[in-house]
C-alpha cells in the first residue's frame, strides 16, 4: 500500500510523552487570498525580506534599526518611531518600505548602499504589488504545521503510480510542461541499484529483470533491494556525512579514535528498519533509556562523534565550549535542518532564535561527561569512556576463557598440607643469615658541594645545592677483616622530597656508577673489584630501553658498560628502605695505614637524580651473598620481615596467596592460566571498542556574550527549546537529552520530518523539493512541491517513521521511473528541473565509484561491518600529522578490496580518492555534498593503483568468460560495466585501441608485465600478460567512462 | 560546472545564467574583465575554470599571492618587532596589568616572566627598516620591498585552530581557505597547473606541528577549488604519475579514445556535465606532463640555483621558493609555502636563529628572482605565522601568543621599508593600528581587484565570505 493511498492517515501512534510544539509564529492561517493569485508570500516575497531586510530588521533584536522587523507580521504592519508605517496593506504610496526602496537618494535608499545589497527592478515592482495587494503574510513554511493535503485528481493512469505523481502533475501542469517518458528499463534498474543499494546490478540481475514483462517485475526489484543487506551501506553512507562521523579526531594531531560499532549500529539500523523516531531517540539519548541495550549504548556514542583535541597548552574552558556548541550545530542540522549554530555569538540574523536559546540548547548536552584537554594519543580509551563491543564468536571464546580461568584459579586457590610445607621451607630459605656491620665513615665530599652530612648512625644525609650531577666521595677508614660483601642501605628522611631516599622531586635517586678504592700513603690507589650486584628492589618503569629491563644494581659496577644513563633507581617504592649488595671478587683486609674509599657517582641526565640518605654496611659472610628479599615484592618482603608466629591471617593468607605464584608443585596450573590469560589479552585487543556516552551531573552553562567562553557574566541556563519551535514546556525538573530527543521526533515537530523527506528526496531525485538540504529556515529554498513534502512529512510519521515505506513510495513513483534525458522543451521551461519533469542525471558519490569499479572488476569483498579498511594510499600523504608520526598500513588481502564506506575516515587528511570525488572530511554536519567534476578526479580515476587493479582483474574476467573474438569479449566488458551492448560506433572506438595496445604491449612485453602487476590481488589462471596488458587498456577505458561514473 | 544541481542544467540555460552561477561570461564581460585583471589568456580559460566574479570590483594591484606561511608560531620578538624595555625588564614579572584575564596556552599557572629578546635589530636597506640580525638576506635584498605590520593579533591560542582562523577567516572548521576563495571568485589562469598549490617543507629546529589538510581545503565550495599539495617525494601531485607499464602514448591513446566514447554519449544528450568531464580528463593529460615540467629544473642556470642556495628536489623551502616562481610564471594564482619549524617552546635564541636561516635565503631570493623577471609588482609576498609568542619565558623559550604579532607583505601595491602599527612596549598586546587576521584577507583581496564584502557564498542560508563578519583594508599600506 502506498503511504500516499487513502486510509494510510488512519494510523496513527501515540503521543510521545512531550509534545511541546504549541504555537508556531502565531501566524499559522493567515494564509490570504490574494488578490494577486500569482504571488505567495513565502516563495515570493519572504526571500527578499530575508536576503536584503532582515539582518538590521530581523530577528537579532541588538542589531535592529529603527524599531522595525519585518520577519514578524505584526511587527512589520506598526506604526514606527518616526510615526511611518513600514507596510499599509492595500496602499504601497503610504508604505515607507515602498517609499525606501524606490528612493535614490544614497541615505534613504534600501537596502543601504554600504551592505552591497540592491534590489532588482523586478524585485521592487513585485514588493509593491505585494503591499497593494493588501500584503498578504504567511508562517514561515518549515515552521508551520504539517498539513496532510489530499493529492489532486490527475488524468494520466499511465504516469500516476503513487500520490507523489499526481502531485508532480499537477506542478508540471501548472508550467505547461509533461512528464519524460519511463526511463527504459536498464536505465531504471542501474538507477534503483545506485539509489537503493550502491552497487550496480549484476549482468544476470539484467537479464532476469529484461525478461520479467509482468507488471510487478520493477516492485519486485525494489523489494529485493530494501532487503539486500547493501540496503543499509548505503543509507548510512548518507547519514554519516550528516552526524560527522569520522575516525579520528580531527583537532591537532588528529589521532585515531575507535567509534566503528557505531557506524554498524547505523547500518543494521537501516537494514532492519528501525523506525526512525527510536533511531533518533536511541543515538541522541541512548544510555539514558532504561535498562539500556548494548545497541542503544553503541548509539548513543553519536554524542562523542565530535572532534576533540589533544594539544598540550589547550585551554579546558574553550574546548568544552567549543565541543559543546558544536552539538548544538551538528543536532540542528542534522535533525532540524536550521541554523541554531548561527546564534552562538549573535541572535540569528534571518531565524527567530536568540543567543539565549542557543545555549539553552547547549544545555542539553551539559550532562555528557568530557574533557575539553584530552590526554592521548592512543586508541584505546584515551578519548573518554569507551566500552568493548566483542562479536558473537569473540562473546563466546571470552565466555569459555573466563570458565577455564576461573577453574583454574580455584585449583591454584585449593590449600593442601603439602602446600603448607613447601611454603614452610621456602620461608626459611629467605631469611638471611648475614650479619652486617655498619662502617664508619671518616668523611663524605660532594664533588657539587652539597652538604653531606654524617649522621650518628653513620648514615649520609645530602641537603644544600641540588645540583643537576654529582659524585659523593666517603671515606671509610677501617672493614671487618676479611669482607666479603658491601651493603648500601639508602634511607628515607623527612627532610628529603617525598621522603626520599633520593633528592629528585618523586624521592627517587640514580646510582650509576659505584667505584671502591683501596688507599696507601704514597701509593697510587687500587680498584677493588666487585661483582654479583644484587639488590632488594630495582625499578622496572621506564626501562624498557634499560639492558636488563631494570635500573638494575648490576648497573652501577659495569664501568658504564650498558650506557652511563643507566643506573640502580627504586621508583615506586620512595619514602622506603632498601638496599644493594655488591660482593668482593675477594676477601678484603686493610692492612694498616690503609684506607677505603667508594665513589658514588650520579650521571643520571634527568636532573637532580641524587642520593638523599644513605650508609654502608659490610659482611664476612661467604659468598654468595644477596640483598634481601631479591627480587621478591615489597608487600612479601615486609611479610617475611614480620616472625611468622607474629603473622594475623590477613597476612598468612597474603603470603600463602603469593608462594602459590611460585609455588613449584603448581608450576603446570599456572602456565596453564598464564596461557589462558595471555588468550583473554589477545582477544581482548582484537575485540573493538566503541566511545560511550556517560551521564553525569550537568555542568553549569552560560550565556556566553559574543561567543567568548572567557565571558563569566552571562546568565546561566537551563535546558530548553527555542521558542519559536514550541518554547519552554512548563516542566518542573530539569530537561534532559532524553527530552530533546523525544521532542526532535514528536508528531508536532514540523521540521524533522520535512527536512529528512526532503533530503531523502534528493537521493533519488538528484536535488531536494526545497532546494536548500542544510537550512529550511527563512534564507532557505521554499519548496516547489510544499503539498508533497508535507503529504510525505506527515505519511512519514502516520506509518511510525517507516523509512524503507517512504523510500519504496518515491522509488516506485512514476516520477522517479521517468527518463532522465529532458525534451529541449522541458530545458526550455524547466532548466533547473525544479518541476521534476525528467529523471536527474548525476554523478555517483566518493564511495560509490570506488565500490561500483570493485563490483565490475569482481574484486569486491562485500563483507557488511567491521573493522575500518585501509585501500591502497600513496606514502607519505600523512607526512604533516604528529602527536604521534605515522605512515598509513595498508590492509592485507580481501581487507583491500572492501567498500568505500569503511575506509578508515581520517579527517585531516581524508583517503585522496574519496577527498577528490567531494567526499566530506566530517569536522561538521555535512546536510548536501556537492557533486564537483574535476581534473583530480579524471587522474584518480587513471592512476589510482585500486583503478588500474580493477581494470586489471575486469581484463581477466573478459578474458577467461567474455568469449573468443574481441567483439564479444567487448560485449561481456559492455554488460559488466554499463549493463548494455556496445553500440556499433563505440566498438569502432574501442577495438583499434585494443589492436593498437595488443601490438604495442607485444613490442614491450616487460611494460605489459608491470601494467598487469599493480595491485596485490592474485591472477586466478596464468594468462598471457601481453594479452591481459591491452585489454587492462580497455577496462581501464569502460572505468574510466562518465556513463560507469554516472547514475542516470 | 560545478554547483551542486548542476547535473540538471542544460548547456544554454547554464551559460545563460552566467552571472548567477560559477561559470561562462559573455565576451563582453570577459574582455572587461581582461582590461581590469591583465589576464593575457583570459579568453581562452574554459568555463569551468572561470571565476564567479565577471567584473572585477577595482582595478586591481596583483594577479598572484605567494604566501610564506611561517607554521608552529614565529616568535616575534626574536625577528621583526625591536623590544629594548623587555630586556630591561628581563626575569622579572610580567606586570599583571598586562596579563591579567589574557588567554594563556602552555604557561597556564606558571609565573609570568619577562624574557629579554634574544637577538639584536639592525636597521636595514635604505629605508632603514629595523628588524632582526637572523635575516641577513632579507636585510639585504628585500628590506625596502617589505611592509612590517607590527600589530597583528588574532583569537586562536592553539596551533590548529589558529591555522584553521588564518587560512580560512574562522575557528569553525569547514570554511573554504583562503585559495579556494580566490578561485573561486577569479578562476585559475594556469591550463596544465591547479590555481592553487601548497607545499610544505619541515625544518630541524622546533616541534614539528601537525598541519591538517583543512588549511587547504574547500570547505563548502565545490572541491575542484581546493590547493592541490606538491610533494618533494614519491608522485609530485597524488597519481599525476602513469600507472607502471603505461607510456605518456599509451595513456594518451587511453584519454583520447574514453573521451572519444564520453563525446558520443554527449552527442546523444548534450550534458554539460560530460563535457566539463571531457574537458577534466583534457586538462589531468595535461597536468601529466605540466607537473613534471614544473619540477624538472634542468633548464634553469646555474646563477638562479646560487641565488636560492640549491639545486631543487631536496624538499628545502628554498626549493619551494624555487618552484613557487615557477608556479607563479606559469599561471597559479594563490601559492601556499609552508615551513614548520617555528614552535619554539624551549631555546627560542637557537632554534630561532636555526630556522630563520632555513627560510631568509630562500625568501630573500625569491624576491629577488620575480623582481628581476618584472613579476614582483604583480605578486604579493605574505610572510608569517598564525600568531606570535609570548614576551613571558616558558624556560628558555616562549609559549603561544595571540594578542600581538607580526606579519609582512612585499609586492605588488605594498609600500615597501615600513612598519605598520605597533605592540605595546614588551611586545604583548597590538595597541596601535591593531591588525586583525581578517584585515590581512581584506587587504590581499582588495589587491586582487576584489571587495572583500562582495565575494560571498550562499551556505546555511547565510552568505559566507573569507573576512567571516570582519575585515578592512589596511589603506595606509598600500602604494
Amino acid at each position: 500500500m502506498s503511504l500516499l493511498q487513502p486510509g494510510f492517515w488512519g494510523r496513527t501512534r501515540p503521543l510521545l510523552p512531550i509534545a511541546l510544539l504549541v504555537a508556531l509564529l502565531g501566524q499559522v492561517d493567515s494564509r490570504l487570498e490574494s488578490a494577486e493569485p500569482g504571488i505567495e508570500f513565502n516563495r515570493d516575497i519572504r526571500p527578499i525580506l530575508s536576503d536584503n531586510c532582515f539582518a538590521c530588521h530581523g530577528p537579532d533584536a541588538r542589531k535592529r534599526q529603527a524599531g522595525l522587523r519585518l520577519d514578524v507580521e505584526d511587527d512589520a504592519r506598526q506604526a514606527l518611531q518616526s510615526g511611518a508605517r513600514a507596510i499599509v496593506p492595500g496602499h504601497s504610496d503610504q508604505s515607507e518600505l515602498v517609499a525606501r526602496i524606490v528612493s535614490r537618494e544614497p541615505s534613504e535608499v534600501m537596502p543601504p548602499p554600504e551592505t552591497g545589497k540592491t534590489l532588482t527592478p523586478a524585485q521592487v515592482d513585485l514588493l509593491k504589488r505585494w503591499v497593494d495587494a493588501g500584503a498578504p503574510w504567511e508562517g514561515h513554511w518549515a515552521f508551520l504545521p504539517i498539513r496532510r493535503p489530499v493529492p489532486p485528481a490527475a488524468a494520466d493512469p499511465q504516469f500516476v503510480r503513487n500520490g507523489i505523481d499526481q502531485f508532480i502533475l499537477a506542478g508540471l501542469a501548472s508550467q505547461g510542461l509533461d512528464h519524460a517518458p519511463a526511463a527504459d528499463k536498464v536505465t531504471l534498474l542501474r538507477r534503483v541499484h545506485f539509489d537503493l543499494v550502491g552497487l550496480p546490478p549484476k549482468p544476470e540481475e539484467v537479464e532476469s529483470f529484461l525478461r520479467d514483462q509482468s507488471p510487478e517485475a520493477y516492485e519486485r526489484v525494489v523489494d529485493r533491494l530494501l532487503e539486500s543487506r547493501h540496503f543499509g551501506e548505503r543509507m548510512a553512507m548518507f547519514w554519516l556525512d550528516l552526524v560527522r562521523y569520522a575516525d579520528s579526531v580531527g583537532y591537532h594531531g588528529d589521532q585515531p579514535m575507535s567509534v566503528t560499532p557505531y557506524r554498524d549500529y547505523v547500518i543494521d539500523s537501516f537494514n532492519a528498519n528501525l523506525p526512525f523516531d527510536q533511531f533518533t531517540i536511541e543515538q541522541l539519548a541512548g544510555d539514558l533509556l532504561p535498562n539500556s541495550t548494548r545497541a542503544q549504548k553503541i548509539a548513543a556514542g553519536y554524542n562523542r562523534l565530535g572532534m576533540m583535541s589533544a594539544e598540550g597548552g589547550v585551554q579546558d574552558k574553550e574546548y568544552l565550549a567549543k565541543y559543546i556548541a558544536e552539538r548544538v550545530r551538528n543536532v540542528s542540522g542534522a535533525w532540524l535542518g536550521v541554523t541554531l549554530g548561527c546564534s552562538e555569538c549573535h541572535d540569528h540574523k534571518f531565524d527567530p532564535f536568540t543567543t539565549r536559546e542557543f545555549y539553552q540548547f547547549e544545555a542539553f548536552f551539559a550532562d555528557i561527561q568530557e574533557r575539553g584537554l584530552y590526554s592521548g594519543s592512543d586508541q584505546t580509551g584515551a578519548w573518554g569512556s569507551s566500552m568493548p563491543v566483542p562479536e558473537p564468536d569473540q562473546e563466546r571464546e571470552l565466555n569459555r576463557l573466563d570458565g577455564e580461568l576461573s577453574k583454574g584459579k580455584a585449583q591454584l586457590d585449593q590449600p593442601s598440607p603439602e602446600l603448607a610445607a613447601a611454603q614452610a621451607d621456602w620461608e626459611a630459605r629467605q631469611v638471611s643469615k648475614v650479619v652486617w656491620q655498619p662502617l664508619a665513615i671518616a668523611s663524605a665530599q660532594s664533588r657539587e658541594k652539597a652538604e653531606l652530612k654524617i649522621l650518628d648512625d653513620q648514615s649520609v644525609l645530602a641537603g644544600g645545592n641540588r645540583p643537576a650531577t654529582d659524585t659523593y666521595t666517603l671515606a671509610i677508614p677501617q672493614v671487618p677483616a676479611g669482607t666479603t660483601a658491601l651493603r648500601l642501605e639508602v634511607l628515607p628522611d623527612d627532610s628529603l622530597p617525598a621522603k626520599g631516599p633520593g633528592r629528585a622531586d618523586n624521592g627517587n635517586f640514580v646510582l650509576t656508577e659505584l667505584v671502591l678504592r683501596r688507599h696507601r700513603e704514597g701509593a697510587e690507589p687500587v680498584v677493588v673489584e666487585l661483582q654479583n650486584a644484587t639488590a632488594s628492589h630495582e625499578q622496572k618503569s621506564h626501562a624498557e630501553k634499560h639492558p636488563d629491563k631494570a635500573w638494575s644494581a648490576a648497573s652501577v659496577m659495569d664501568g658504564d658498560a650498558r650506557g652511563a644513563d643507566w643506573g640502580w633507581a627504586i621508583l615506586d617504592e620512595a619514602g622506603r628502605t632498601n638496599h644493594a649488595v655488591l660482593e668482593l671478587k675477594s676477601d678484603l683486609q686493610l692492612a694498616e695505614g690503609e684506607s677505603l674509599s667508594v665513589e658514588l657517582r650520579q650521571n643520571h641526565s634527568n636532573p637532580g637524580h641524587l642520593l638523599g640518605r644513605f650508609r654502608l654496611l659490610a659482611t664476612t659472610a661467604p659468598r654468595p651473598v644477596k640483598a634481601d628479599g631479591m627480587g621478591l615484592p615489597r608487600n612479601v618482603r615486609d611479610l617475611l620481615a614480620v616472625a611468622a608466629v607474629d603473622r594475623n591471617d590477613p597476612q598468612k593468607a597474603e603470603l600463602a596467596a603469593y608462594y602459590r605464584t611460585i609455588a613449584p608443585e603448581l608450576q603446570p596450573v599456572r602456565e596453564r592460566l598464564a596461557t589462558l590469560q595471555k588468550q583473554r589479552d589477545d582477544l581482548n585487543r582484537q575485540i573493538r571498542i566503541t566511545l560511550v556516552t556517560v551521564a553525569v551531573e550537568p555542568r553549569m552553562v552560560r550565556v556566553l556574550g559574543r561567543g567568548n567562553w572567557m565571558d563569566e557574566t552571562g546568565d546561566v541556563v537551563q535546558p530548553g527549546l527555542p521558542a519559536a519551535l514550541g518554547g519552554v514546556p512548563g516542566a518542573d525538573r530539569r530537561l534532559s537529552r532524553l527530552d530533546l530527543a523525544q521532542w526532535v521526533v514528536s508528531p508536532q515537530n514540523p521540521l524533522t520530518s520535512r527536512v529528512l523527506v526532503n533530503r531523502l528526496w534528493k537521493q533519488y531525485f538528484g536535488a531536494g523539493l526545497s532546494r536548500k538540504l542544510e537550512d529550511v529556515g527563512a534564507q532557505g529554498d521554499p519548496p516547489s512541491h510544499p503539498e508533497l513534502l508535507d503529504s510525505l512529512a506527515a505519511g512519514l510519521i502516520d506509518s511510525g517513521w517507516d523509512l524503507k515505506r517512504l523510500i519504496r513510495t518515491m522509488v516506485t513513483s512514476g516520477t522517479y521511473q521517468q527518463s532522465a534525458v529532458p525534451t529541449p522543451q522541458q530545458r526550455e521551461k524547466d532548466p533547473f528541473n525544479k518541476w521534476l519533469s525528467h529523471q536527474g542525471r548525476f554523478r555517483l558519490d566518493a564511495e560509490l565509484v570506488r565500490d561500483n569499479a570493485l563490483a565490475i572488476s569482481g574484486l569486491l569483498n562485500p563483507k557488511i561491518g567491521g573493522r575500518n579498511a585501509n585501500p591502497y594510499q600513496p606514502p607519505g600523504y600523512w607526512a604533516y600529522l604528529n602527536f604521534p608520526m605515522r605512515e598509513w598500513q595498508n590492509s592485507a588481502g580481501d581487507d583491500l578490496f572492501r567498500r568505500g564506506l569503511y575506509t578508515h575516515w581520517q579527517r585531516q587528511y581524508l583517503h585522496p580518492s574519496l577527498l577528490a570525488f567531494d567526499a566530506p572530511s566530517r569536522e561538521e554536519c555535512t546536510a548536501d555534498r556537492v557533486r564537483s567534476n574535476t581534473p583530480l578526479q579524471s587522474l584518480v580515476l587513471l592512476n589510482d593503483p585500486i583503478y588500474v587493479e580493477a581494470a586489471r582483474v575486469f581484463a581477466e574476467k573478459v578474458l577467461t568468460a567474455g568469449g573468443a573474438t574481441p567483439a564479444e569479449r567487448l560485449a561481456y566488458a559492455y554488460r559488466r560495466a554499463l549493463s548494455r551492448a556496445p553500440r556499433p560506433e563505440e566498438e569502432r572506438l574501442l577495438l583499434p585501441l585494443l589492436e593498437k595496445h595488443l601490438a604495442d604491449y607485444r613490442a614491450d612485453p616487460e611494460a605489459a608485465r608491470k601494467l598487469v602487476s599493480v595491485g596485490t590481488s592474485p591472477s586466478p589462471t596464468p594468462l598471457d600478460p601481453v594479452e591481459l596488458a591491452g585489454w587492462t587498456s580497455l577496462t581501464r577505458v569502460l572505468l574510466n567512462l562518465h556513463e560507469t561514473i554516472n547514475r542516470n | 560546472m560545478v554547483t551542486p544541481h548542476s547535473s540538471i542544467r542544460s548547456r544554454r540555460t547554464f551559460l545563460g545564467h552566467a552571472s548567477s552561477g560559477l561559470g561562462g561570461l559573455a565576451l563582453g564581460q570577459l574582455l572587461q574583465r581582461d582590461a581590469l585583471s591583465r589576464a593575457s589568456a583570459a579568453e581562452a580559460v574554459p568555463e569551468h575554470r572561470r571565476g564567479i566574479i565577471t567584473q572585477l570590483h577595482h582595478a586591481p594591484k596583483i594577479k598572484r599571492v605567494i604566501w610564506l606561511y611561517m607554521a608552529g608560531g614565529m616568535s616575534h620578538l626574536e625577528t621583526w618587532d625591536p623590544k629594548p624595555k623587555l630586556k630591561e625588564l628581563h626575569g622579572q614579572p610580567m606586570p599583571e596589568s598586562i596579563t591579567k584575564g589574557q588567554q594563556i596556552a602552555q604557561l597556564q599557572g606558571a609565573k609570568l616572566n619577562c624574557f629579554a629578546p634574544q637577538h639584536d635589530f639592525v636597521k636595514h636597506g635604505q629605508s632603514g627598516l629595523e628588524f632582526s640580525s637572523i635575516w641577513p638576506e632579507l636585510g639585504k635584498h628585500a628590506a625596502d620591498h617589505m611592509c612590517l605590520v607590527r600589530s597583528m593579533y588574532t583569537e586562536a591560542i592553539n596551533h590548529d585552530p589558529a591555522h584553521t582562523f588564518m587560512n580560512t577567516g574562522t575557528m569553525i572548521p569547514g570554511r573554504p581557505s583562503m585559495g579556494a576563495w580566490l578561485l573561486y571568485g577569479l578562476g585559475s589562469e594556469a591550463d596544465s597547473l591547479p590555481g592553487f598549490v601548497v607545499m610544505v617543507s619541515t625544518g630541524n629546529f622546533g616541534q614539528k606541528q601537525p598541519i591538517a589538510a583543512r588549511q587547504w581545503h574547500s570547505g563548502f565550495l565545490p572541491s575542484r577549488l581546493q590547493g592541490v599539495e606538491f610533494r618533494s617525494k614519491g608522485d609530485p601531485v597524488l597519481y599525476v604519475g602513469n600507472p607502471a607499464g603505461v607510456s605518456r602514448e599509451r595513456q594518451s591513446d587511453l584519454v583520447s579514445t574514453l573521451n572519444a566514447v564520453n563525446r558520443l554519449a554527449n552527442e546523444q544528450l548534450d550534458d554539460p556535465e560530460i563535457a566539463t568531464r571531457i574537458a577534466q580528463y583534457e586538462m589531468a593529460f595535461k597536468m601529466q606532463a605540466g607537473v613534471p615540467d614544473l619540477m624538472d629544473l634542468s633548464q634553469e642556470p646555474a646563477h638562479i640555483f646560487d641565488l636560492y642556495g640549491t639545486k631543487g628536489g631536496d624538499g628545502s623551502f628554498a626549493a619551494n621558493c624555487l618552484l613557487a616562481r615557477r608556479l607563479a610564471e606559469r599561471g597559479s594564482r594563490f601559492i601556499q609555502l609552508y615551513h614548520r619549524d617555528w614552535d619554539h617552546h624551549g631555546a627560542v635564541k637557537a632554534h630561532s636563529q636555526g630556522t630563520a636561516a632555513e627560510v631568509d635565503r630562500g625568501a630573500a631570493a625569491l624576491i629577488t628572482d620575480l623582481k628581476q623577471r618584472g613579476m614582483l609588482d604583480e605578486t604579493l609576498i605574505v610572510f608569517g605565522s598564525e600568531f606570535g609568542r609570548t614576551p613571558m619565558a616558558q624556560g628558555d623559550g616562549r609559549d603561544h601568543h595571540l594578542a600581538g604579532f607580526t606579519m609582512w607583505l612585499a609586492g605588488g601595491g605594498i609600500r615597501g621599508g615600513m612598519a605598520y602599527g605597533a605592540t605595546d612596549e614588551l611586545g604583548y598586546h597590538a595597541v596601535e593600528n591593531r591588525t586583525h587576521v581578517n584585515d590581512i584577507h581584506a587587504t590581499i583581496l582588495h589587491l586582487l581587484g576584489i571587495d572583500h564584502l562582495k565575494l560571498t557564498y550562499r551556505f546555511q542560508g547565510r552568505d559566507f565570505r573569507l573576512t567571516d563578519i570582519g575585515g578592512k583594508v589596511i589603506e595606509p599600506i598600500l602604494s
